[in-house]
């Protein structure tokens, strides 16, 4: 049954807007302000959860982004589902949906939570010494493991909704918005600086807005009462942005933070739509004020994790910022006075406060008096030992705890009670300063890590500096402010603070109990389920490192990254392994603090925005003719141009034929192109081709391979010589930018006396290539006037001529090994040159082949593609290219290499030509190629790079590289593939008229 | 995400640069006179140090143009910048 447990109206709550929402398909109520657990609370509903290993069950255990067991399903089956998120997080609206994660059939009934049972069997690296042995139980392992651990459903559908990005820069970025980062940014603000303050909440304030303690005061009022006419000033201040609901997920070098702003979670669906849901906030901060307060920690008892166990200040925080209470017989189990004043709120709402556990042996403060003048029962140096209560936590039960605190002794006595708060101290939250780089100190009296070195501009203040006292707070926080803004007075030097001066503590980092550990669950991580018990086994199994404890044990890797537990678990290995804190360090915290969506981190980058993408000049021709495209690099090109329904391999052997027999065209402007000026220009290319450029006549085309300093393959295409001191280089497709950079990098590093300019004309010329034996016949069509015999014009060779008043440069090149020519114009008139050349080769069945055709022509040929024939391993002398390879030149990029060792063996793997002796079957690319079937293992002698069904040859043809292949022509080898093994044949890779007659044809 | 002083072009968001491994190593002017283990050397061994490194860089998305960088690598303090050719400061 529920009931509600409201119990005063809240500032913060809007009463009067009455909110209807589901969890687990049941309907309830709650009211505008409230969080989804702030309204289950209300409604009395405190398991929301099953754990991920034993499948305990879970209540709510915070208020905040630390949360490690509130984790739902939001929206369920829609396609804004979101998995893993805090309930103590989502603020709630009308027609919001949740449901309980890990947990089947359901939260109530889940067949998992045998695994609690049987957990003896699931101690610490459990799935690794399990389920790694023997391999192939692997599969069936993880079926189940997948099934029961599920930690949510991602969405199935498009995401509808829009992110985005922005930047920021800022002289002073402050995060957090409880009272010292509010007077943080006031301050730094009023002193003109250009001031962000973010907060992860709503409301701005942090914890100080319900601070109503009378023990405290701020200029003589309660602090919340302080506090919130210092927000109302912030309105009117110049030079301060405000945003809330925004939270910084990470903290890089530099004072680069990313932050993510939530726009309309918190809305209705009908007030989502059209709106950015989230934004990325990049912000580049001068100074970084981090105010971003402190956790408050758990104890580590016996059975710690049932619902109804939360932590003292997540009670107090329901109670008095959501007017909600978590119990009606409350007890609090505390080892300093915080617990006593969450105690304390719910005493004067008129709520049952059982008792209070302490492990101390007293408190001399104000407030402790208070509470003892109430009546309620404080068991000083108890411990609870135990509790009791499978869905919702009914009893506790307390001894007495030995002096040093190691060992419980006397009676059990046992409590009645439905909520226990728990309070162990605070954890500065230094998550964000660790992620800068910054390094920590350990401080052996609070029993804190606090920032000792930072990296960059950056100060933290308040809580998270380590101060937990109000005028310590306020104390240190001018000091700072003084001292990193460089100003000399601020609103902080007239602020009075009364403060209750005692807080003792007593720190015990895993209490005893009067079982045996063994027989005990002291949870530490509860998200991930890892125990104490745990920890001292992964010690005991010789586990030193805090990292690899944690990878052991898991503890502190969930969503929640361990907010909660990770100083419990430094501590017990502290005191088990005889070490001090500081010495131990602590695990690394990574970004984002709390988990993003991935729609936030690509914001406007998907669709057609996801990558950049170049088309040629031509290319409304070719979607006009139906190419199917591919993309190379960012190029799309066009792949083959299917006619009448032909499949792709119909199209490319009638393109390849149509290319032979008459006239083939192909769109080429993806080549790289650069364009190269200077009186050392020649001797530019000597240096950085393996064969020789000097002698190369004004007007003439080369081939040149361009290798790395290691001698291996990098980039090959032709050359021409335009003039004197000026050449057209070309690149592959997908190395252009690559290649540029590389000889820029040999120009200004190593050779800067040499006078050579480059220059990237990729995108600036449009290039058609046409080829075949008729292409002569299309070109002369064209330019009438170009006198296109080969004596004139013959093969590798260059000239400038007009199509009309357009200039252009031709190349006499090939890559198909017929008759063919390059055409450049200016990008501009590429589309124009295609058409009129479609249109003049009408007559000879001119046919537009794509990319595939083009490397099955060549192949043919046995001409190579870098990074496809050769993958960064391959030598020119690998590839049976020791023709390009100059022996005058005294030194080109890589030429040393050539002659190392390891490059002159001869056994390494080369380039040959591939033929089934079934000539119908073709191979798949990447097969390997062995020797021995009989051979156990195998040895792999090499691969199959290219492989095509050759038309014009009417058989399949391949290019491989083999181990030792240049010497093995003729040899049968073997391919052996899943259902069958195929003979091949060593062959010589020029498939297609060796003797290059075609060339002149 | 380092702020880079690119010599030429100001202070630029590190996305706009590439970092091209150790500085200093020059490559040699009469590569056929050396061993295999001298040209091994200035191949393939860099020192990857953990603290005070020289580097080169290049302003990819921006000028083009190669430097040199003296970084910690420990806490990525960039201590130097300073254009090729020029001579790297003393410590
Ligand atoms: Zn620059």
């Amino acid at each position: 049954m529920t009931k509600n447990l409201r119990v005063k109206s809240s500032e913060y709550i809007d009463e009067t807007n009455r909110i209807s929402f589901k969890f687990n398909g049941k309907t309830y109520h709650g009211f505008k302000g409230d969080t989804l657990a702030s309204a289950l609370l209300a409604n009395n509903v405190h398991l929301v959860g099953r754990s991920f290993k034993y499948h305990r069950p879970r209540g709510i255990m915070t208020s905040g982004s630390e949360e490690p067991n509130a984790i739902v399903q939001i929206n369920p089956g829609t396609n804004r589902t979101e998995p893993n998120v805090r309930a103590t997080e989502v603020e709630i609206y009308e027609g919001l949906e949740a449901s309980s994660q890990n947990c089947w059939p359901s939260v109530e009934f889940d067949i998992g939570g045998i695994n609690n049972f049987l957990s003896p069997f699931f101690p610490a690296g459990f799935y690794y010494k399990t389920f790694m042995w023997p391999a192939s139980f692997w599969k069936k392992y993880e079926f189940f493991i997948r099934h029961s651990a599920g930690l949510g459903k991602s969405p199935t559908s498009r995401d509808p909704d829009i992110y985005d990005h922005r930047n920021i820069h800022c002289d002073v970025l402050v995060v957090g918005a409880g009272i010292s980062g509010i007077l943080a940014a006031k301050n730094a603000a009023k002193n003109n600086f250009k001031t962000l303050l973010v907060d992860e909440k709503n409301e701005l304030g942090g914890s100080t807005i319900y601070e109503n303690s009378e023990f405290n005061k701020i200029n003589n009022k309660v602090p919340s009462e302080w506090l919130n006419k210092e927000i109302e000033e912030l309105k009117d201040i110049k030079n301060l942005e405000i945003k809330t609901r925004t939270s910084v997920a990470a903290y890089h070098q530099y004072n680069y933070l990313l932050a993510r702003e939530n726009l309309t979670d918190h809305l209705e669906a009908k007030d989502k739509t059209n709106k950015i849901r989230q934004r990325l906030l990049k912000i580049r901060a001068k100074k970084v004020i981090l105010a971003t307060g402190a956790l408050e920690r758990p104890l580590i008892f016996n059975n710690n994790d049932r619902p109804g166990i939360m932590l003292s200040s997540a009670v107090k925080k329901y109670s008095e910022f959501y007017g909600v209470v978590c119990g009606s017989r409350n007890v609090f189990f505390t080892n300093n006075d915080s617990a006593y004043e969450s105690a304390l709120s719910l005493y004067n709402k008129g709520i049952n406060v059982e008792a209070i556990i302490d492990i101390r042996e007293h408190s001399g403060s104000k407030i402790v008096k208070k509470v003892k003048e109430t009546g309620i029962k404080i068991y000083w140096s108890h411990s609870v030992v135990d509790t009791a209560g499978y869905k919702r936590l009914n009893s506790v039960s307390i001894m007495k705890l030995s002096n040093d605190g190691t060992s419980v002794t006397g009676g059990k006595i046992s409590i009645s009670c439905d909520c226990l708060g728990v309070a162990g101290g605070w954890t500065p939250a230094v998550h964000l300063y660790t992620q800068s780089g910054s390094k920590l100190k350990f401080d052996e009296e609070k029993k804190v890590f606090i920032p000792n070195q930072n990296t960059s501009e950056q100060i933290s203040v308040g809580s998270c500096g380590g101060d937990f006292k109000i005028d310590e707070i306020i104390k240190n926080l001018n000091h700072k402010l003084k001292d990193t803004l460089n100003i000399e007075e601020t609103d902080l030097d007239n602020i009075k603070v009364e403060i209750d001066q005692e807080n003792s503590k007593r720190n015990i980092w895993l209490l005893p109990s009067d079982k045996p550990l063994g027989k005990t669950k002291p949870f530490v991580d509860y998200q991930n389920d890892a125990t104490a018990n745990d920890i001292k086994l992964a010690l005991r199994e010789g586990f030193r490192s805090i990292e690899h404890v944690k990878r052991y044990t898991t503890t502190g890797m969930g969503t929640d990254q361990g907010k909660l537990g990770n100083m419990h678990a430094l501590g017990i290995i502290a005191d088990t392994a005889g070490v001090k804190m500081g010495e131990l360090g602590t695990t690394t915290f990574r970004p984002p603090y709390t988990p993003l969506t991935f729609g936030t981190i690509v914001g406007r980058n998907v669709g057609k925005f996801f990558d950049i993408f170049r088309r040629t000049p031509m290319n409304d021709w070719h979607v006009g003719n139906k190419a199917e495209f591919e993309n190379v690099g960012q190029w799309k090109r066009a792949w083959y141009y299917p006619v009448n329904g032909e499949t792709m391999h119909q199209a490319v052997q009638r393109e390849s034929k149509a290319a032979r027999e008459s006239a083939g065209i192909l769109d080429a402007s993806t080549l790289g192109k650069i364009d190269i000026q200077g009186s050392d220009a020649s001797e530019f290319l000597n240096r950085v081709y393996t064969n020789a450029w000097s002698k190369l006549a004004i007007g003439k085309c080369r081939y040149g391979l361009m290798l790395n300093e290691d001698g291996m393959v990098y980039d090959d295409g032709v050359t021409t010589r335009l003039g004197e001191n000026h050449y057209l280089m070309t690149t592959t497709t997908g190395g252009a930018a690559n290649v540029l950079s590389k000889l820029e990098d040999y120009l200004q590093t190593e050779w800067p006396e040499l006078d050579v300019y480059l220059t990237s004309v990729t995108d600036h010329y449009a290039t058609v290539s046409l080829c075949g034996p008729n292409s002569k016949k299309i070109l002369k069509k064209i330019i009438p006037d170009l006198d296109l015999s080969d004596g004139n014009f013959p093969h590798m060779s260059f000239k400038e001529a007009n199509i009309g008043n357009i200039q252009c440069r031709i190349m006499r090149i090939s890559f198909t090994g017929e008759h063919s020519y390059e055409i450049n114009v200016h990008a501009g008139y590429g589309k124009d040159l295609w058409e009129k050349c479609i249109e003049a080769g009408k007559e000879f069945n001119i046919t537009p082949y794509g990319t595939e055709t083009m490397h099955l022509l060549r192949a043919e040929k046995g001409f190579i593609i870098v990074g496809q024939d050769t993958d960064g391993t391959m030598t020119p002398i690998d590839l049976q290219m020791n023709w390009i390879v100059s022996k005058k030149k005294y030194d080109f990029i890589g030429k040393r290499s050539l002659y190392r060792s390891d490059t002159m063996k001869e056994d390494r793997k080369q380039l040959v030509g591939l033929l089934t002796d079934d000539p119908s079957i073709v191979l798949e690319e990447g097969a390997q190629i062995v020797s021995d079937l009989n051979q156990s293992p195998i040895e792999m002698l090499g691969h199959v790079t290219s492989s095509y069904f050759s038309p014009n040859l009417n058989k399949s043809i391949a290019l491989a590289v083999v181990r030792g292949g240049k010497d093995m022509m003729g040899k049968k080898l073997f391919v052996p593939m899943e259902n069958k093994n195929i003979n091949v044949t060593v062959a010589n890779p020029i498939f297609y008229d060796e003797k290059n007659e075609r060339l002149n044809a | 995400m380092f702020l880079i002083n690119c010599p030429y072009c100001g202070e630029r968001d590190q996305q706009e640069f590439k970092a091209g491994g150790e500085a200093h190593i020059e490559r040699p002017k009469q590569p056929t006179e050396l061993s295999d283990d001298e040209w091994a050397e200035y191949l393939f061994m860099r020192k990857n140090i953990k603290g005070v490194q020289f580097e080169r860089w290049n302003h990819t998305h921006g000028c083009r143009k190669w430097f040199n960088m003296v970084r910690d690598t420990s806490n990525d303090e960039i201590k130097a910048i300073y254009k090729m050719g020029e001579k790297p400061p003393t410590r």
